[in-house]
Order: C-alpha cells, then structure tokens, then sequence
C-alpha cells in the first residue's frame, strides 16, 4: 500500500446491507453520482458524494467488464480505495424486467394516495424502478 | 412404595419432553446458522458506514448547524432506551439481560433526575418491562424478523425513532441489544445512537492530530446536503444490524438452553428407569417370597 501513487489499479468494494457485493482491485471504476458520473482512477483525490440510482460500470483494459445497478446509496473515494455503500445492488444482467415494471407502477400508486411524509420514499421508489427499467433497456440495447 | 404405573407415565412425559427440546435445539441451529451468515455478511456495510460518518463528523462537526442527528439537541434531559428483546421465551438468558440491563440504566437515569423512555422491539421485553415502566414505555413494535430480518423492517424502527426525535420526544437514543459472539456467548450492548457519536478511538485521535489535517475529503453535493441523507440512512443501519444479531443471539441462547435441556430430560429418564426398574424388582422378590413362604408354611 505505500506505492499507492504508481499503482494501476483502485481497491473497489461495493456494500449493500445484506452483504459485501463486490471487492476486487480495478482499473477504473464509473460510479452514478448525484451531481453527475464520477470516474475513479487510482490516485484520485478524497471524495464524499451521494449516488443517484444507476448503474456502475467497472473498466478493464479499457473496456467495461461488469455492469452493476445500485439502487442510490453513497461513494467515498480514497487516492487507494473506492467504497460504494448502496441500499440495493443487482448485476444488470441479473435485472428482472417485469419485476422492476410492477415495481415502478406499484410506487406510483403508492405516490398517488401518499400523505405529505410518504411522499419523499415514494418519489424515491420511483426512481429506483425507473433507474432498474433504463438499466434493463440499456443492457438489452448493448446486446 | 412407588406405583409403576405412575412411574412408567413420568418416563414417557420426560421423554416426549425430551423430544420437544431436541427438535427446538435442532430447528434453533438451522436458524442459527442462517442468521449467523446475514450477521457476517451485513457487517462490512455497517463498519464502512461508520467510517464515512465518522469522517463526515470530523469535517462538520463543532460548525454551528450541524444536523440534531449529529450534534444531538443540546440537552441530555430525555433518554430514550430501545431494548431488543425475542418475541418468544425459551432462550435461556437471552431476554433476562436485555430486560436486566434496561432495568439498570432506566433506575439510574432516574436517579440521577433524568427523564427515562422506553420503546420495546420484541414481545418479551414489553410483557416483563411493562410491570414495572408501564408509563414510560412509549412505543413497542413486535413481530420483526419472523423468518429472516429484513432491510426494510429496520427501516421503520429507524423512522418511528425519526419521528419521535423531530417531535422532540427524547434527547439521547441508546439502543440495547445482544451482539452475537458465538452460540455459547451473547454479550449485552448498549448503544448510543443519537447523537451520533463517531467510534474514533484515543489513538486514532491522537494519530491526526499528529499529522495534521490528513484527508480532506471533497464532497459532492455539499456536506450537510449528504449528511442530511447519510444520518437517517446510518440510524437504519444501526438498527439493522442490531436486529440482525439480536435474532443470531436469539437462535444461539436457544440452541444453548435447549440442548442442556435435553441433557437434563436425559438424565432424569436414566434416573426414573433406575428407579422403575428397582421397584419392579423389588416387586417380584416380595412376590417371589410371599409364594415360598406360603409353600413352606403348607
């Protein structure tokens, strides 16, 4: 770890609250963030930011290697070390169509009888199916 | 002397006793096992987490405005105490410490002129602590984790408690709950949870102090802006994680009772067989003499 700087690669984990999804040193990581795509390279400087829901793409060899959906969450960037904490992960390959469309229509209903309080979580749901959906579109897309 | 019959219908009883306790024993291990992993699983999550807002903290703490999540309410009146508790008995000490503990610390608190508050997770808690705090118990919620603790069940305990801090229903939140160590061993934990208060050890402290500001982070949105969202969403990972090892504790003391249960059911059947089978031997030598005795006698 002292070679940090002439390393090539960035210690990515990625952690959802049921377990640890994916730890594994890479070469570039693209993460979701809320005010816009944040690339991770080794080296990059300390960084706290909110993720949007979206997909993560790992880069090997410049290219993308793995595609993971997180459903919103948080990224902490270390010059060595890039930690996503998100509420949700799935593979995007792993991405269930029809479950992510039941999902979105039952937030929306969800959002149409909600109170003040709910409707934030409401709103929430909503992007994260939405996300789920573009994430599927984009998969299907790219094959 | 002892009846046989009588004696025969306890051996049975224990028996089927015994059968009970071992199919508890061998259900609680299955459980276990599975709670067990979700514990180990869910662990980086929380200790990462931890991390992050213990860096957060460092950042933004001691500016005025910090989040009351944070920073807390400025006053140390009210305490909230949330005991985890099983909703089902059989489990050795496994509520007896939660329900001890909470005893504890709500005497003490009152003690020293505070205001003590009570919110019950588990049915178990709420019977015993009702007796006693049945005015400061303030909440209860029962039924989580039936068949394996979900992320979202957390989520609304941590909202009921959101709730309750913007009323400004308490000042401190301290959670107690049993962390898992192994089968044998749950050890009692209490909390704190609001204010949040970063785990930086002595040395750590020391250790920055040393070299200055080491990492300043960038942050993007603005700090209080990923505060506002990071606090709520650690108080449900706390919570999470303290309802998942509740429930691996909960498995684990049950294994532990029910297994030396069906060691003691063991042992007293071996007990009453001896005396079964002494008594039925001594029923066929005073048999046996009383028909000699009755031939001599002719």
């Amino acid at each position: 770890m002292a070679e940090t700087n002439t390393a090539t690669t960035v210690e990515f984990e990625l952690v959802s609250p049921q377990k640890l999804v994916v730890s594994e040193p890479v070469e570039m990581v693209v993460v979701p963030g809320a005010e816009g795509d944040i690339g991770v390279l080794p080296g990059h400087s300390p960084l706290i930011a909110t993720v949007r829901p979206g997909v993560i793409d790992i880069h090997e060899a410049g290219k993308v290697k793995e595609r993971i959906f997180v459903g919103g969450g948080f990224a902490e960037v270390s010059p060595e070390r890039c930690t996503v904490l998100a509420e949700e992960a799935t593979a995007v390959g792993d991405i269930d169509r029809a479950a992510a469309e039941t999902r979105l229509s039952d937030a929306k209903q969800v959002l149409e009888g909600a109170d003040e309080g709910a409707t934030a979580e409401a709103e929430r749901q909503i992007a994260i199916a939405e996300g789920l959906l573009a994430a599927a579109n984009g998969a299907s897309a790219g094959n | 002397m002892a009846n046989l019959k009588d004696l025969k219908i306890r051996i049975d009883s224990v028996k089927s006793t015994q059968k009970i306790t071992s199919a508890m024993k061998m259900v609680a291990a299955a459980k276990l096992r599975r709670a067990q992993e979700s514990v180990e699983a869910a662990r980086p999550y929380a200790v990462r987490m931890e991390r992050m807002l213990g860096s957060l903290a460092q950042s933004v703490g001691g500016t005025e405005g910090a989040p009351k999540l944070l920073a807390g309410t400025g006053n140390d009146q009210t305490h909230l105490l949330v005991a985890f508790t099983a909703d089902r008995g059989l489990c050795g000490g496994f509520n007896g410490s939660i329900v001890r503990q909470t005893r504890t610390m709500a005497n003490e608190l009152k003690a020293a002129g505070k205001t003590v508050k009570i919110f019950c997770v588990g049915r178990k808690g709420h019977d015993v602590l009702k007796r006693e705090f049945a005015d400061e118990i303030i909440e209860e919620i029962q039924g989580l984790g039936r068949r394996s603790v979900e992320y979202h069940e957390a989520a609304g305990v941590a909202q009921s408690i959101t709730k309750l801090f913007e009323d400004e229903a308490f000042d401190i939140c301290t959670i107690i709950f049993n962390r898992f160590q192994s089968a044998m061993t749950q050890i009692v934990t209490p909390l704190q949870l609001i204010p949040f208060e970063p785990a930086v050890s002595d040395e750590a402290e020391e250790e920055t102090a040393d070299e200055g500001p080491k990492a300043v982070y960038i942050f993007e949105p603005e700090e209080d802006e990923i505060l506002a969202e990071l606090l709520p969403r650690n108080l449900a990972v706390q919570i999470f994680q303290a309802l998942l090892e509740s429930s691996a504790s909960e498995h684990g003391a049950r294994m532990t009772a029910m297994d030396s249960a069906t060691r003691n059911a063991g042992d007293m059947i071996n007990d009453l067989t001896l005396t079964y089978n002494r008594t039925r031997q001594a029923f066929i030598t005073k048999e046996l003499i009383e028909i000699i005795s009755g031939a001599e006698a002719l």
